[in-house]
């Protein structure tokens, strides 16, 4: 409630300019930041929104334009009581990049301060290409791209849902511009894939692996040294799983197709085939063989999506979980440095008095102070961000157990409609293999 | 299975399981069954034992027989692939058994499969868990113990259906085969005899297109059966073939379920509490698919595949029949025209010794082509009986164990849901 207020309000220390008073270009500059309010605030994040509900649809992939110049637009439905929104259902059309933009701008605001923000769908410009150059007429969902754009549609729509789940992502006013304006978003300039920003963006962000490798920060806190180690744990299980059921997903769509050359081969024995009963009992088994194949198409379908992409959403949040503790080290780095600055100015202000030069010794308290209360604020900061990590793992802990669960539990109740389907076909081809006289 | 066996009469082979493909000798135990009391004239074979050693597998056959020609009533001779394939070329070869359909001989023995992807496992080995290594590979040994014991299976149903025919049953070579108890002489093919093998198939395939060409059948059953049997035997070979894929790739399918559930089982060991537990039920579940699905498979390979395949050879020697019901033809309309050059040549002469002979060899061509075409007719009529109810037994059983598999997927998924439900 009150954080869109505090927005508004200048930040706290937003005078205090950690990266002006820099003279040494030092090897923290990388972990200097600009200065940006936390945005903290006091909705409990472990508390689950009672009796809060939000459902987000993303569907009708359209395309828009032609050429290289052309995109693809979603329609994305919100079903939601949230009192932050101004009605229950609306609807807007938004592009790709909006969902990227909006994922830029979320992580610009909420990971400073420790919250593990959803990351979006990968970029792909081979599919994208590959739509973009489809003939405009075939309709959209046909073919080749079909299955890319069905799975970019889903991925989506996780998205949302994943960001809306969250206590305060939900209720941020990018977030409800998002999914409520229907006017056009401001174009995001730096998601496309080849432009200067999303250049400058990769080195910035080879700087950061870079500083992520070559500086190990002195863990003080042992919930942090376990946390870190059971997050690559997990994910390293994670990603292994991941590669198994990938495996899975593309036999299983190979057995499909096999399925389907059975059937069209028992189609041509029935033709050929003199006996009025064994042929018609063959074209029977070409029907039956004919409908496992759509099945098995299913099935596939249900490892994917349901299986393989949950699968593949964790693999990216536990990134983003990584990018928070990577945030917590750069806060920490942060203070580290205010500290080592703080303790030149005190040799500095000592040196001051001692030669006796009274004249500067005002100028000298001065920073001494400055950085004393910046050392204050990055104690904080590091403080804050640690806390909040604890809530957020806590709140993400909790939600990935359910999550997990109900996946686990939706896909073998799939896996046991399917068997009910094998069923019927199997017992209603029965009678016209008996009647074979 | 096949027909010319009683399944259930058939004793049950007991093959103890393998661990590597030459120190194993894959054995099926002589069958300790009753000797069931057997009637007059009556010829048994089965195949009591088989070992495999290297690429060659022995059969024991084993012989119990009241026919007076036999030595004994009781037999057992060891006998190699090759010597199945030379007493099949003995019945191919013999004029007296062109109007029948002679049994397909059985395919050779190929473990090449399982041998590659034996070795492929243990190139892969570093990239598993002990565990998952050691099920692949038990996985691996009850695929080639299942084609060892398929190729038995399918000697014996060679060896069942001669023994039953009226005809076979007494053949000389037969008694051969199944009685000296020494090597029959069937060296292993070298290459220069396969390569003659490929000259005789060739020369055979021509044979078949060029009789096809010239020789106008006169009777429309048996064109119309070549005709019928040249169709059907390109899409039973067809169908054959993409089913042996199908069930090749569903057990692929199966395989990837051990890699998910040793993948589950370890997550579930960096896991905590009610996720731990759910997990490693997960993974139990994962792996109990693999088995099942493994099953629904190898029933498929068995009932549909095996089906396919046994009639894909079994239509090849009904056309083989219909080949040489042709040739003989074209031998008749031969000694027809010998007769009526002899005619013409000799129609100044009183009774031509020429003449006569012509007639004579005229008539015994006709006779010969006539019983022929009789028994052959008889014997098209058997085969089609033989496949209808062939397929309608594999059918009705492919369809009951896929029912009967589906179900119990289903009934063992809603008993996990509900465990599953539990402990989440």
């Amino acid at each position: 409630m009150e954080q869109t207020e505090q927005q508004e309000q200048p930040p706290l220390f937003d005078n205090v300019d950690i990266t002006a008073v820099e003279e040494e270009n030092d090897i923290f500059e990388s972990a200097v930041q600009e200065p940006l309010q936390p945005v903290m605030e006091d909705i409990a994040t472990d508390e689950t929104t009672n009796g809060q509900y939000m459902e987000i649809n993303v569907s009708d992939p359209q395309k828009i334009g032609e050429g290289i110049g052309s995109y693809v637009a979603y329609k994305v439905t919100t079903n939601t009581n949230n009192s932050k929104y101004s009605k229950r259902q609306f609807t807007t059309t938004r592009r790709f990049s909006d969902f990227l933009g909006l994922h830029d701008i979320l992580v610009s605001k909420y990971l400073r301060c420790g919250r593990i923000i959803p990351p979006a769908p990968q970029k792909n410009i081979i599919g994208s290409t590959k739509v973009k150059m489809s003939q405009p007429q075939s309709e959209l969902g046909q073919g080749l791209s079909m299955e890319w754009v069905e799975n970019r549609r889903a991925a989506l729509q996780r998205y949302l849902n994943r960001t809306a789940q969250h206590p305060v992502l939900s209720q941020d006013p990018d977030f409800i511009n998002f999914l409520e304006s229907d006017q056009e978003l401001p174009r995001a300039v730096n998601t496309a894939a080849l432009s200067g920003a999303g250049v400058m963006r990769l080195f910035n962000k080879v700087g950061e692996t870079v500083n992520k490798i070559t500086y190990k920060m002195d863990e003080n806190d042992p919930w942090f040294e376990d946390k870190i180690a059971e997050v690559e744990n997990l994910d390293m299980h994670i990603q292994k799983l991941h590669t198994a059921i990938k495996a899975l997903v593309s036999h299983r769509k190979d057995l499909a197709a096999l399925t389907g050359g059975v059937a069209k081969s028992a189609a041509m024995l029935s033709t050929c085939e003199e006996h009025t009963g064994l042929s018609r009992a063959l074209s029977q088994l070409a029907d039956v063989e004919e409908k496992i194949e759509i099945l098995r198409f299913e099935q596939a379908n249900s490892d994917l999506y349901i299986l393989s992409e949950t699968l593949k959403d964790y693999i990216g949040l536990f990134g983003a979980i990584k990018d928070v503790f990577h945030e917590r080290v750069k806060v920490f780095q942060n203070w580290q440095h205010a500290q080592l600055q703080l303790t030149k100015r005190r040799e500095n202000k000592a040196k001051i008095e001692l030669s006796g030069r009274n004249e500067k010794l005002d100028q000298a308290q001065k920073e001494v102070e400055e950085w004393e209360a910046k050392v204050q604020r990055c104690q904080k900061e590091f403080d804050d961000i640690s806390s909040e990590i604890k809530r957020e793992m806590e709140r993400f802990e909790i939600n990935r157990a359910k999550d997990f669960k109900a996946t686990i539990i939706k896909y073998l109740e799939d896996q046991m409609a399917h068997q009910q389907q094998l069923i019927k076909y199997w017992e209603g081809f029965v009678p016209s293999a008996k009647e074979i006289a | 299975m096949m027909d010319g066996t009683d399944e259930s009469g058939s004793p049950q082979k007991e093959v103890s399981p393998t661990t590597t493909e030459n120190a194993g000798t894959p054995t099926s135990q002589p069958a300790a069954s009753t000797p069931v009391p057997l009637g007059d004239n009556s010829l048994v074979v089965d195949i009591s034992d088989a070992l495999s050693e290297k690429d060659k597998v022995k059969f024991t056959v084993h012989t119990r027989t009241t026919i007076p020609g036999y030595a004994k009533q009781d037999m057992y001779v060891v006998r190699q692939h090759e010597e199945f394939v030379w007493l099949h070329d003995r019945f191919e070869e013999n004029e007296e058994y062109a109007g029948y359909i002679i049994p397909p001989c059985p395919p050779r023995p190929d473990f090449d499969a399982s041998r590659e992807k034996l070795q492929r496992l243990g190139e892969g080995e570093g990239n598993m868990t002990k565990e998952e290594f050691k099920k692949m590979k038990l996985e691996l040994e009850a695929e080639y113990l299942a084609t060892f014991k398929k190729t038995v299976a399918m000697h014996e149903v060679f060896l069942s259906r001669l023994a039953a025919h009226p005809v076979f049953r007494n053949d000389q070579h037969l008694k051969v085969f199944l009685e000296y108890d020494q090597d029959l002489c069937a060296k292993p093919r070298k290459k220069i005899d396969i390569f003659g093998g490929i000259v005789r198939s060739i020369g055979k395939t021509t044979d078949e297109l060029y009789l096809g060409a010239t020789v106008r059948d006169v009777n429309d059953f048996f064109e119309n059966e070549l005709q019928f049997l040249t169709e059907y035997h390109a899409h039973l070979k067809e169908a054959a073939t993409r089913t042996e894929k199908m069930t090749n790739k569903h057990k692929e399918v199966a395989d990837c379920h051990i890699k998910i559930s040793a993948n589950l089982m370890q997550l579930s060991t960096a896991e905590r509490g009610s996720m731990e537990k759910f997990l490693a039920k997960t993974a139990e579940v994962f792996e109990k698919i693999r088995n099942m699905e493994g099953r629904v498979s190898s029933d498929q390979d068995l009932k549909l595949g095996d089906t396919l395949r046994y009639y894909q050879r079994d239509s090849h020697a009904a056309k083989a029949l219909l080949v040489r019901r042709l040739r003989c033809l074209a031998a008749y309309e031969a000694a027809n025209r010998n007769l009526e050059k002899a005619r013409a040549k000799n129609k100044d002469v009183h009774a031509p010794l020429e003449v006569q002979e012509a007639e004579t060899a005229q008539t015994q061509a006709c006779e010969k082509f006539d019983s022929m075409s009789a028994c052959g007719k008889e014997e098209l009529v058997g085969f089609r009986a033989r496949r209808v109810a062939a397929f309608k037994k594999s059918l009705i059983e492919l369809a009951d164990l896929e029912t009967k598999h589906a179900k119990s997927q289903y009934e063992f998924l809603r008993q996990s849901l509900l465990s599953l439900q539990e402990i989440a």
